[in-house]
């Protein structure tokens, strides 16, 4: 395997007359080798969840021959879409090492202020409902999380409350009629119901392969302008094409005719959202001081004290995110329905969000998970329902086997903290 | 060797007391560039104290600090870490979840244009850095640093605090966790330091590690220095006379604290 790469040496500059100078570290088996370390370091990554998510369909294909078809898979990717904006949000609190239980409350509460603001005697308009609701999520984790810092509450008392409360604004807000409609409002049902054209899939698929393509070859040209090592070309190549074969996967499958009765294709908006916004959360957390003192804070927070950081306002930022991410997934789930019930999040919202986080492989005990953990979560979540709906079974056994799921993820992450305090290095 | 360094922290009189009390009693300490000087004592003799006076983390009752001539006040850490003083705790501090270079540069980052963290720059730094104390025991600075052995963190916790500019760096306990060939590694580095200009407190109970690399061993006990000799002047036996009794075998005069090798 590793000879293989040896190929990467043509394109490296001066390659050419010192072929076996490359460092060691950056061999196939050196990069699996250090995955596994990463792994017994307590980074439990993407790997199982993926594996998890393959096994998963071919079991459901194999019980019901309609899961794999395109019409499933897109009906899939939107069900599965209000929970995977929650779980980014929730994502970012159980990397602190905090519990967010008001993130479905807060979902209604988004959904509810919403829907009152485009509605009654005096509507606003649809933008005006989002800021709105957007708001009132940072607001509802603002609050939360300065209880959780200046008081130093618990955060899953506080946010338990906030869970009650919350519901409780819900109520009273979508009291008078029990359900309040959006319909009237297309901006607002486009979100969760609107389709792209295959032409405009097809170039947001180029666009971002492209773009993820440019990224990669110039950060690769960043290392070799400071003298560092720039790991292997072919990873590259392999990073991209992965990125490539998602898109265009993606594409085809939501491009294809999926009317029982007119034709019916096109990317759903609201897919395109979610990976919107999983790429700009992947920025925040990996790229900026912002994201880099929320993994501090989750490791070491004493550390990260001594370091000079604010970890008081990294812990409010961070539970004011959730919040936000929580109104944008009650927007989303608003729109889908096309209204809101005086029950809003008060359902399993709350509980498939943080099990999509956890089953992407964001560690309960801080410092460990990444944001695509929580997409790649919400769709192993989504699968489940899903599928468990295909094959007709109650939604008591649903409840069942996610339950069974999530404890297979706990366990995964258990186990590998484990081998951290084992090492000495918990 | 005793005139080599000009003095960079002249402490007089220093008093500190929390509630009755009274953790340093007119504490006199002169510290010069380019030497380690080795701070020794029994538990309680307010060695932590100290050091926290001078990094700022406590505010001094009384007494004089006076910093490359100057007189100054030291209110808080940042007044410390202004001056280029720099303290690596015993439990290094370190983020076990963050590599070498995230652990280096936390809390103050270098970015680019949009706020986007400077990687790349940073990974050179920390290199350049890791290269110019000789830490060659780290073979990838992109590992978590839960990976590293207790010798690699401890230099990996010095790295970051000689990166920025550092002129006095205070080191608790540096060898305290560390095997025989990790404690040589970690020794070497406070050498190296050292030669390049810096100011070295090593806080030691290990006698061996202090005769190993101090230049200057000075003994604190009970909240008074009882003395600051250099290695070659005493004996093992007799330093530990100091931290236990405060005079050692051969000083006839109890009142008066050893003070050899002036000149």
């Amino acid at each position: 395997m590793s000879r293989a790469l040896s190929q990467d040496a043509v394109s490296a500059p001066r390659g050419g007359d010192l072929p076996f100078e490359r460092p060691a570290e950056w061999s196939v088996r050196a990069q699996l080798g250090g995955y596994l370390a990463r792994l017994r370091g307590g980074e439990v990554g993407s790997m199982p969840v993926v594996v998890g998510l393959v096994a998963l369909s071919l079991f459901f294909q194999s019980q019901n021959d309609h899961f794999l078809t395109a019409g499933n898979l897109t009906n899939l990717l939107v069900q599965g879409a209000g929970v995977a904006m929650i779980a980014m949000g929730v994502v970012f609190v159980l990397l602190i090492g905090e519990l967010d239980l008001s993130v479905g409350s807060m979902a209604g509460v988004g959904g509810a202020v919403l829907a009152r603001t485009v509605t009654g005697p005096h509507p606003h308009s649809w933008w005006i409902g989002i800021a709105l609701a957007l708001l009132a999520g940072a607001a509802m984790g603002f609050v939360q999380g300065v209880l959780v810092t200046a008081l130093n509450l618990p955060s899953f008392v506080v946010t338990l409350a906030g869970l009650l409360a919350f519901n409780g604004i819900v109520l009273e807000a979508v009291n008078n009629t029990g359900r309040t409609s959006i319909r009237q409002v297309p901006q607002l049902v486009y979100i969760g119901n609107g389709l792209l054209t295959p032409t405009t899939g097809w170039v947001l698929a180029i666009a971002a392969t492209m773009g993820y393509a440019a990224l990669q070859v110039l950060r690769r040209r960043r290392r070799l302008r400071l003298d560092l090592k720039p790991g292997p070309a072919l990873l590259i190549v392999w990073r991209v094409a992965v990125v490539a074969v998602v898109a265009t996967a993606l594409i085809l499958v939501t491009n294809a005719d999926r009317g029982p009765l007119a034709p019916i294709r096109g990317l759903p908006f609201v897919v395109s959202l979610v990976l919107l916004a999983m790429v700009v959360l992947s920025y925040l957390a990996s790229r900026t001081s912002f994201g880099r003192h929320v993994y501090a804070v989750g490791g070491h927070a004493e550390a990260a004290r001594r370091a000079g950081i604010k970890v008081q306002s990294v812990r409010v930022g961070v539970f004011m995110l959730s919040g936000v991410m929580a109104t944008v997934g009650g927007i989303v789930l608003t729109s889908r329905l096309q209204s809101v019930t005086s029950t809003e999040g008060s359902g399993q919202i709350l509980l498939y969000a943080i099990a999509a986080a956890v089953v992407g492989g964001t560690s309960l005990f801080g410092g460990h998970g990444r944001v695509v953990n929580a997409v790649l979560g919400g769709l192993v979540v989504a699968a489940i329902d899903n599928g468990m709906g295909l094959l007709e079974l109650s939604a008591g056994s649903k409840s069942i086997y996610t339950g069974i799921v999530l404890i297979a993820a706990v366990t995964i992450d258990s186990l590998s903290r484990r081998g951290r305090v084992s090492s000495g290095r918990g | 060797m005793t005139n080599a360094g000009v003095p960079l922290l002249q402490l007089q009189g220093i008093r500190k007391h929390f509630g009755a009390v009274e953790a340093l009693r007119g504490v006199d300490f002169t510290l010069r560039a380019g030497l380690v000087t080795a701070l020794v004592g029994d538990n309680g003799a307010g060695k932590s104290t100290l050091i926290k006076c001078i990094a700022g983390i406590h505010t001094i009752d009384s007494g004089s600090v006076v910093w490359e001539g100057q007189l100054v006040t030291i209110a808080g850490p940042a007044d410390g870490a202004a001056l280029g003083i720099e303290v690596v705790y015993q439990d290094l501090a370190l983020c076990d979840n963050l590599d070498v270079v995230q652990n280096m540069f936390l809390g103050r980052e270098l970015r680019t244009g949009v706020r986007r963290l400077d990687e790349e720059t940073m990974e050179a730094r920390t290199r350049e850095t890791l290269e110019s104390l000789s830490v060659t025991t780290i073979s990838s600075v992109r590992q978590q640093v839960a990976s590293l052995s207790g010798g690699q963190r401890q230099s990996v916790a010095v790295a970051r605090a000689v990166m920025w500019n550092s002129r006095l760096v205070i080191l608790d306990e540096p060898t305290a966790a560390l095997g025989v060939a990790q404690t040589k590694q970690v020794l070497t580095l406070v050498r190296k330091l050292a030669d390049q200009g810096i100011s070295v407190v090593l806080i030691s109970h290990n006698l061996s590690d202090v005769f190993a690399v101090a230049d200057r061993i000075a003994v604190l006990r009970l909240g008074r220095m009882v003395a600051d000799v250099e290695p070659d002047d005493v004996t093992s036996n007799e330093v530990v006379q100091l931290i236990t009794s405060g005079h050692a075998g051969f000083a006839d005069e109890l009142e008066t604290p050893l003070r050899r090798g002036h000149a």
